[in-house]
């Protein structure tokens, strides 16, 4: 039996050996049910070992194996071969972060985000817990649950055209964070955060493209986070003029 | 607590522009094809009866209160939208020199733009 050959290109990038990035071929046994993730691991295993990439559940929930795949941004785990074959494949870092070595990238700032928009529950008053936990109705969490279902991949800000410009805007993944906490019953420090939302660098940097929530793999819609975000920082506005902290 | 290391943050004013803008997107969205289509082709093609639309009828629609105030929002609200969306075009073409200045020339056209409109129609009163 012929086996069917796919061509993937892979861009590398050793920081000590290779002055700038450069583009390597492979050739791999194709089949329809082979992810790109696969694909790499195949090299690494038949062709290539020294290739690196960022992998761990294989099923899209670890968010570790964002890359471009032909230029979008998508999880490796979850794109398949059958979806290119014939055609060649092109794997590259994702967009907009520094690369640290081959298909991985830095992260730091896109985590540093992360963690600025206070990204836990800020409980109104401090409760006792002989006073027994928060209730919650199905409508109150129907408010943030979609929001709560970023896996921190990274595609997004890969996807973000605002971001690519000037990276201290604060990003889709982030202030989708921030609407998921802002929108929960249980928390009490939306003024807080919507310090954080109302700056330039908040919601007001983004302008409505839209891309974050179409590569979104998880359909957290955080363009839509942060639509609903404007809204609010302009009814806060809005108070801010009538009462000045 | 250690909100020791809290930042500063500093309030953006884009609500006020944003809400023109959002505001002049819709009118530009649902009314200026409409106005397109009457003045521009079912006029022409005879159509619509152009006396419709003569000088005397139209000024004495825009000499009304009522008449005044739809003139200047048809006029103001998609200039604030169009110049809203200059201004940030700029910054994703690249051209970062002189934001502030962008800033009073693309908002300052519309507000004059709007400031003209408002006076014209007074004076026709
Ligand atoms: S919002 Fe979507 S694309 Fe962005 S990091 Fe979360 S899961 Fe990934
Ligand atoms: S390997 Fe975990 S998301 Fe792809």
């Amino acid at each position: 039996m012929s086996e069917l050959m796919i061509e993937i290109d892979v861009l590398r990038y050793r920081p000590e050996m290779d002055e700038k990035p450069f583009t390597q071929m492979f050739e791999v046994p194709y089949t329809p049910d082979m992810s790109i993730l696969e694909a790499l691991q195949y090299i690494k295993d038949h062709l290539d070992s020294t290739i690196s990439f960022r992998w761990s559940c294989r099923m899209a929930i670890c968010g570790s194996c964002g890359m471009m795949v032909n230029g979008v941004p998508k999880l490796g785990c979850k794109a398949f071969l059958r979806d290119y074959y014939p055609k060649k494949v092109s794997l590259e870092p994702l967009a907009n972060f520094p690369i640290e070595r081959d298909l991985v990238v830095v992260m730091d700032d896109f985590i540093k985000k992360l963690e600025e928009v206070k990204p836990y529950i800020i409980p109104e008053k401090e409760k006792c817990l002989s006073e027994g936990t928060y209730q919650q109705t199905p409508e109150q969490m129907a408010k943030f649950k979609q929001f709560s279902m970023c896996i921190n991949c990274g595609l997004c800000y890969a996807a973000c055209p605002q971001y690519a410009l000037d990276n201290k805007f604060t990003g889709p993944a982030a202030l989708a964070l921030l609407a998921r906490y802002n929108r929960d019953s249980r928390d009490g420090g939306e003024a807080q955060r919507m310090k954080i939302v109302n700056q330039e660098e908040g919601v007001w940097g983004c302008t409505f493209v839209g891309y974050c929530s179409v590569v979104c793999p998880k359909d957290v819609d955080p363009a839509a986070a942060i639509q609903l975000l404007k809204v609010e920082s302009s009814k806060d506005y809005l108070i801010g003029m009538f009462k000045p902290e | 607590m250690s909100e020791t290391t809290e930042k500063t943050y500093k309030r953006s004013h884009e609500p006020v522009f944003w809400g023109l803008f959002g505001a002049g997107g819709m009118l530009t969205a649902f009314l200026t094809p409409v106005m397109i289509l009457i003045t521009g082709i079912l006029i022409p093609l005879g159509i619509i009866n152009s006396q419709n639309f003569s000088y005397e009828k139209i000024h004495g629609f825009a000499t009304t209160w009522y008449g005044a105030v739809i003139v200047l929002v048809l006029v103001a609200l998609p200039l604030w939208h169009t110049l809203h969306r200059i201004f940030h075009a700029l910054h994703d073409i690249g051209i970062n020199r002189g934001r502030d200045w962008q800033q009073v020339i693309c908002y300052g056209f519309a507000f004059a733009a709007s400031i003209f409109v408002f006076t014209l129609l007074l004076q026709m009163f």
